[in-house]
């Protein structure tokens, strides 16, 4: 789905629910991966304008998962590095959202250019 | 455009979450407080999250924000009916550093007993500093 508005963050928020919902994780695993959509959706809004958000089930060895992209073709993250830290923020925010996020997954992936987007890949396994 | 109401309950306000909060109306909401508590005068301020869901880094920023802000005006947030699994996540996320000093309870009941005594005992402490002057 399109992400692009404060909108777009709930609508992306909603999702995560009902599929980790339906996937049969807890309540608090539920939250969890939620609450990740929220700061890596909200992102996007805030560097990018706008990007998109690709929500799939995924198994591996019997283990069911939630796997969530989020990509835009923003400004991209000059320093990687700088921007997992807790804490570091370039928008006035806390600074938490991206190694937050990272904490509440079991798999974090961010792959950015300069210039040319970032794309974060986050996976839960029930 | 959806709003949250805010309740008057002596020189008590009474704010109690219900809908999915997008950014916009978190915003609107503690610029629609600290207004509320101008106008009344309102001692304390009751943060009911009991059916919040979900708290990211950006509403408990605001949270923090909104206690910090009533404090200014002379009066005290206290947040109730925090979830569990928010609790958790706050955590883990990092978010509960700056959430550090704000008041919790259960629930609306027990807020507002710790809230009217909290307010009863600063008063006093407030008259007496004004007695020895």
């Amino acid at each position: 789905m399109v992400i692009d508005s404060s909108e777009g963050v709930t609508a992306a928020r909603q999702l995560t629910r009902r599929w980790a919902a339906e996937l049969g994780f807890s309540v608090l695993d539920q939250t969890k991966l939620v609450t990740a959509t929220s700061e890596l959706a909200r992102n996007i809004v805030l560097y990018a304008g706008t990007g998109m958000m690709h929500i799939s089930q995924v198994e591996v060895n019997a283990r069911r998962g939630l796997r969530i992209v989020f990509e835009d073709q923003g400004p991209g993250i000059r320093d990687i590095e700088r921007a997992m830290q807790d804490g570091y923020t370039t928008s006035g925010g806390l600074g938490l959202g991206l190694s937050g996020s990272r904490r509440l997954v079991n798999e974090f992936e961010l792959i950015s250019e300069v210039d040319q987007g970032t794309r974060v890949t986050v996976t839960r396994w029930k | 455009m959806d709003h949250i109401p805010i309740l008057k309950m002596d020189n008590i306000l009474l704010v109690s979450i219900q809908v999915e909060m997008h950014d916009r109306l978190a915003l609107t909401l503690q610029k629609n407080l600290m207004t509320s508590i101008v106008e009344t005068g309102a001692r304390g301020v009751l943060l009911d999250i009991t059916a919040v869901e979900t708290v990211d880094s950006f509403i408990g920023r605001v949270i923090a924000n909104t206690a910090s802000m009533t404090r200014i005006l002379n009066a005290e947030t206290l947040l109730v009916g925090m979830r569990p699994e928010v609790a958790i996540t706050l955590v883990e996320l990092g978010v509960s550093a700056s959430l550090k000093g704000i008041r919790t309870a259960l629930n609306v009941d027990k807020g507002l007993q710790t809230l009217r005594t909290l307010l009863a005992t600063s008063d006093i402490e407030n008259s007496r500093y004004g007695e020895t002057g």
